[in-house]
């Protein structure tokens, strides 16, 4: 087009090239502007627009796991976790009526007091109330309340109550464990949430799984080697043996002498561990593992087995107990009864202290000590439980004469329960010391030759005696079996004195015959008149053993054999 | 030339809508998978709860106090156990 100079003149304004290149430049610094920025966000600094755009469809989804459950040998369940819920508020984006608190505390079980201060304390979050019911917490979703929320959550429960809680202990905040088995095994039991990023659509249902973030892990089960049925028997009787001799406490433990399982284990005072709020730490400690005490006479045949092993004296050999006393430098130790001269067997059947200090005397320390640590004193039981202890027994050089002689009816020595236990199934099994154990055997289990079969049998026959006619506990008899055992009643050390409060014990097996059960015993400080490890911690001893022998369908071996028992004034009394 | 343009033009659009319906398919069965699994876990949830019903139920301290309350059962006294000897094998 030819431009016409005259119309120029008129008056109309020409496009000046100055101009015309000004408007190109800012049109084209414009795109590069454009083009930087769209650079920039496509090269530089990726993420920003990529997590915009996928917070829009994709989400991170938590994927939950389980902690393990706890079954006992048959597989019944003794702990489970289950879903529950948190109910949780921001006090500061609460909007609430009057009415509709009053209703959330009705609901929750709250005090309205208590939930108005919860939400008054200022904080930014708060919880209202932990583990929840679901049906519950769909009560209060329904409220629709803003600022209250619910979260998910496990509570454990146990079915068995405090009947086995010594043992399983108990599970803290977000089910981790914080006592017993649930804290020994919490690598084992204990679950790690997963993770994984999904598409979801726009009403929120998931449509495709993009990634597995985090892979979840499941909790595995664990049994453990405890039977149920029998753990409630030696529940029972034991609570019942402990209140009806008004003592501070007791244990009980039964074994399986042919797998060293521990069957049932039980502690007295219990608590509930489903609602342990107000229970003191005290008691919760699994006393039988955790607590160590002077055994007394229940360490008297392995002082006999140490003898007759080295050959210094047989079942039928002579010891002269008379007059009662022995007197080693400045001490003097006393027998509860006067008998003379004694067989070997008879020390143990009558329980003869000054019997078992002249044998021990006969041998030397090294003899007795190895003996003793062979049967497992003074190492741990290594059950698998948390903060067992492994009693003392001193090395052998350090022993002078009168402690040796003490030690031989089991005072300056001290054992744990589920120990003293263990050290029986020496004369259990023809000399074989088997390990205990808190979870399930499968197979048989090895144990450790400790004494000749010939002397755990010699044993075996003086520790039938204890419970016959002359013995100090008829009482542990058993109606149709062969029962075989040792009472103890030792004096407490406190402060370094011994005084007149006792530990009363029990350990033994049955069928004598061919034992299949062992179990052991302890009441703590009986104070209703009684003490004596034969009328305080015998008849514990054969309740729960019938009952248990009956419940396992174990054959009598004496089955014609009828309970005697002698008329009380005629009672074998022992001390330590 | 052009026939074939048309039939791989025809081809393309009948994939396309193929991809289409398939990957619609594809979500339709995630979502269902996904309602089945969530509906697993809530069996898994109601089986535990149940577990620990049944062994409150079964606990026993329930049945001996049941035994010897409600049905009035009791040990049978040393007169009347007759044991039977024989070889079970």
């Amino acid at each position: 087009m030819r431009r016409d100079p005259s119309r120029r003149s008129v008056g109309e304004p020409g496009l000046s090239p100055l101009r015309a290149a000004f408007v190109f430049g800012a049109l084209l610094a414009v795109f590069a502007v454009l083009l930087a920025r769209s650079f920039y966000l496509q090269s530089i600094d990726r993420e920003f627009l990529q997590e915009q755009g996928s917070s829009r469809y994709s989400r991170d989804l938590e994927i939950p796991a389980h902690r393990g459950r706890i079954l006992d040998r048959f597989g019944e369940p003794l702990a489970i976790s289950t879903p529950v819920k948190a109910i949780w508020a921001w006090p500061d984006k609460l909007e609430a009526s009057p009415l509709e608190l009053k209703t959330l505390a009705a609901t929750l079980e709250l005090d309205s007091g208590t939930l108005a201060s919860k939400l008054s304390e200022g904080q930014d979050f708060v919880y209202l109330k932990k583990s929840v019911a679901p049906e519950i917490a769909a009560q209060v979703a329904a409220l629709e309340i803003k600022g209250v929320h619910d979260d998910d959550e496990y509570r454990r429960y146990y079915p068995s109550g405090e009947v086995l809680s010594h043992v399983l202990g108990f599970t803290g905040d977000r089910d981790v464990g914080l006592e017993g088995i649930e804290l020994a095994q919490q690598a084992w039991l204990g679950g790690a949430p997963g993770s994984r990023r999904v598409i979801i659509n726009r009403r929120g249902e998931v449509v495709e799984d993009v990634a597995s973030i985090r892979a979840p892990q499941e909790g595995h089960d664990l049994a453990l080697s405890i039977d149920s049925r029998l753990q409630y028997i030696a529940f029972r009787e034991l609570k019942a043996a402990v209140e009806t001799n008004k003592a501070r406490g007791g244990g009980l433990v039964m074994l399986d002498t042919k797998t060293g399982e521990i069957l049932a284990l039980a502690n007295w005072p219990s608590y509930n561990p489903n609602n342990r709020a107000r229970v003191a730490r005290d008691r919760m400690r699994n006393r039988a593992l955790t607590d160590s005490f002077e055994p007394g006479s229940t360490l008297k045949p392995f002082t006999i087995a140490a003898a007759l092993e080295s050959g210094k004296v047989r079942p039928a050999s002579v010891i002269d107990t008379a007059p009662g006393t022995l007197t080693i430098g400045n001490a003097t130790i006393h027998d509860a009864h006067h008998e003379g001269a004694l067989t070997v067997e008879q020390v143990i059947q009558k329980s003869s202290n000054v019997g078992a200090a002249k044998i021990a005397l006969s041998l030397s320390p090294e003899t007795m000590w190895e003996t003793l640590s062979g049967a497992g004193f003074g190492t741990p039981p290594k059950t698998g439980f948390p903060g067992e202890v492994s009693g003392r027994l001193r090395a052998a050089k350090t022993w002078r004469p009168i402690e040796q002689a003490t030690m031989a009816y089991g005072h300056g020595i001290s054992v744990n329960l589920v120990q003293l236990a263990r050290a029986y199934t020496v004369f259990a099994n023809d000399g074989e010391l088997k390990p205990v154990t808190l979870f399930k055997a499968s197979g048989p289990v090895a144990g450790r030759p400790v004494l000749k079969p010939e002397t755990a049998r010699a044993v075996r026959h003086m520790l039938e005696m204890v419970v016959g006619p002359g013995g100090t506990a008829p009482k542990a008899q058993v109606m149709s079996y062969r029962v075989a055992g040792k009472t103890g009643t030792a004096h407490k050390l406190e402060n370094g004195i011994y005084v007149n409060r006792y530990v009363s014990s029990f350990v033994g097996f049955a069928p004598a015959s061919n034992p299949r059960l062992l179990i052991a015993v302890m009441i703590d400080e009986p104070s209703a008149g009684q003490y004596y490890g034969g009328s305080v911690a015998a008849p514990c001893f054969a309740s729960v053993m019938g009952a248990a022998l009956r419940l396992l369908g174990v054959a009598p071996d004496a089955p014609n054999a009828s309970v005697i028992l002698p008329p009380e004034t005629a009672e074998i009394r022992e001390e330590t | 030339m052009t026939r074939l343009n048309l039939l791989l033009l025809a081809l393309s659009i009948a994939c396309a809508l193929s991809l289409v319906s398939s990957r619609h398919q594809a979500r339709k069965l995630f979502v269902e998978l996904e309602h089945e699994q969530k509906q697993t876990q809530a069996y898994d949830v109601e089986f535990g709860q149940l577990q620990l019903e049944q062994s409150t139920w079964a606990a026993p301290g329930r049945i001996d106090k049941v035994a010897r309350e409600q049905l009035r059962m009791q040990l049978p006294g040393p007169g009347r156990i007759q044991v039977i000897e024989g070889n079970l094998r």
